[in-house]
């Protein structure tokens, strides 16, 4: 495991959050890089520092108090929170609104246009689904199961290709984030190795490329209005190969 | 009228409810404020979040079958707060999370040098509320309330995979406004 690798997942490490085997990798790496180790132990001090518990806001007890009792038996009937009776129509509307705000609260994220911030953005989640505990999100080879799973999850509808007899079987589906939006993250295996195709809604057009990073071989490509990214430690022939599958209207 | 019939259960008749409620919801009520005092930071809007909140987690109790009380509170508090940051303090919401974490980290010119300054809590207090709240909630749950990526994902509703990330880009962030700290007062 190289230093690039190890930056990504030294939080997942730090957490706790990394499959048993990455989490031998990246320490066997700590172990001979001190540059790594430093960027860990400043980790692992932050951590400590913000773990003291002095930085912890607990309930004043005034609060635990008016809470505890308004959820009491009262004997009378007249209010739950010390609201007259008529407020609470004014509380059940700015409830609804509060819910129907709320639901589309998505968190805000980087307007990125950068290719290079692309790549790495590509290669970090792939690198990221390989932690065993998150590969899929919805496991199935059925593209009929895959691809109503997304229903609701993303305002788009991914086209989901079924490989299965020509050697790329269906692993499963995942949402993620790439390039500052939801994604649909369809997970693919030749032999050993897992492919990753992301892919959402642009309107750009652009050629189909290849390319090479960190040891990886990423291929990107537009169709349907969709941007495809599809990227795999596999070879680049058979990639290639299964990019094209992808391309052809027969798949689908 | 039917409405304010549901929202004020007959007791004699629903005796068990509320100690039901209370024995969900008051273990995590520290969790609640904690996190509301965070994402507003100011004591008395973090009271009333916490109580809207805890009023939408009654209403909507009956709902409520799971054994992670904590992460249900929490994901109410944690919508009750953006609603409220939305409308109070959007500048908050705004801001712009787009530099590279790797070169944030790279930016921060010796970790080691870093250390001491974690042992300052009042720095670390200021860098923390600093933080736009996306990267501020992050840190709450994973470094105060302890929560997995799993229960962070589904309290904030940002994808599991995108938890380690955005916990990454805090850090980063985070180290990178403690140095600055540090470069301002020597």
């Amino acid at each position: 495991m190289n230093c690039q690798e190890v930056r990504i997942l030294i939080d997942g490490y730090v957490d706790g959050e990394l499959d048993p085997i990455r989490n031998r990798e990246v320490e066997q790496h700590f172990r001979t890089c001190p540059a790594c180790s430093t960027v860990l132990n400043s980790h692992q001090a932050l951590r400590a520092a913000l773990r003291t518990g002095s930085l912890y806001r607990t309930a004043p007890p005034a609060l635990r108090n008016r809470i505890r009792s308004s959820f009491k038996p009262a004997p009378t009937r007249k209010s739950l929170m010390g609201l007259p009776q008529w407020r609470w129509v004014a509380v059940a509307a700015s409830l609804a609104l509060v819910s129907v705000l709320t639901w589309r609260a998505v968190p805000f994220l980087p307007t990125e246009t950068a290719d290079d911030q692309l790549i790495q953005e590509v290669t970090a989640s792939h690198v990221r689904s390989l932690m065993v505990t998150h590969l899929v999100d919805i496991s199935s080879s059925d593209r009929h199961v895959v691809k109503p799973w997304f229903t609701g999850k993303l305002d788009f509808a991914p086209s989901v290709a079924d490989l299965t007899e020509q050697g790329f079987p269906m692993v499963g589906g995942r949402l993620d984030y790439v390039n500052g939006r939801a994604v649909a993250g369809l997970v693919y295996k030749r032999r050993e190795h897992v492919i990753n195709v992301f892919l959402w809604p642009s309107a750009a057009a652009v050629e189909t490329r290849s390319l090479a990073h960190q040891g990886y071989h990423l291929v990107c490509w537009t169709q349907s209005g969709m941007t495809y990214w599809a990227i795999s430690d596999l070879n680049s022939r058979e990639l290639q190969e299964f990019v094209q599958l992808l391309q052809s209207p027969s798949s689908h | 009228m039917g409405l304010i019939r549901n929202l004020q259960p007959e007791r004699s008749s629903e005796q068990d409810e509320p100690s039901r409620f209370e024995k969900a919801i008051l273990p995590h009520l520290d969790a609640a404020y904690n996190l509301a005092r965070w994402l507003t930071r100011n004591d008395q809007d973090a009271e009333d979040m916490v109580q809207e909140a805890c009023l939408r987690a009654f209403k909507s109790f009956d709902g409520f079958y799971g054994v992670h009380a904590k992460a249900w509170l929490l994901t109410i508090v944690r919508n009750t707060c953006y609603t409220w940051l939305g409308k109070n303090r959007v500048h908050d919401l705004s801001a712009s999370l787009d530099e590279d974490v790797h070169q944030a980290e790279s930016q921060v010119p010796d970790p080691q040098a870093l250390l001491p300054r974690f042992e300052d809590n009042q720095a670390l207090r200021q860098a923390l509320e600093g933080l736009p709240a996306e990267f501020r909630e992050v840190l709450i749950l994973r470094e105060l309330e302890g929560l997995s990526y799993k229960e962070i994902a589904d309290v904030t509703g940002i994808p599991q995979g995108t938890v380690m990330s955005r916990l990454a880009r805090a850090r980063g962030r985070l180290k990178l406004s403690l140095a600055g700290h540090m470069n301002k007062e020597h």
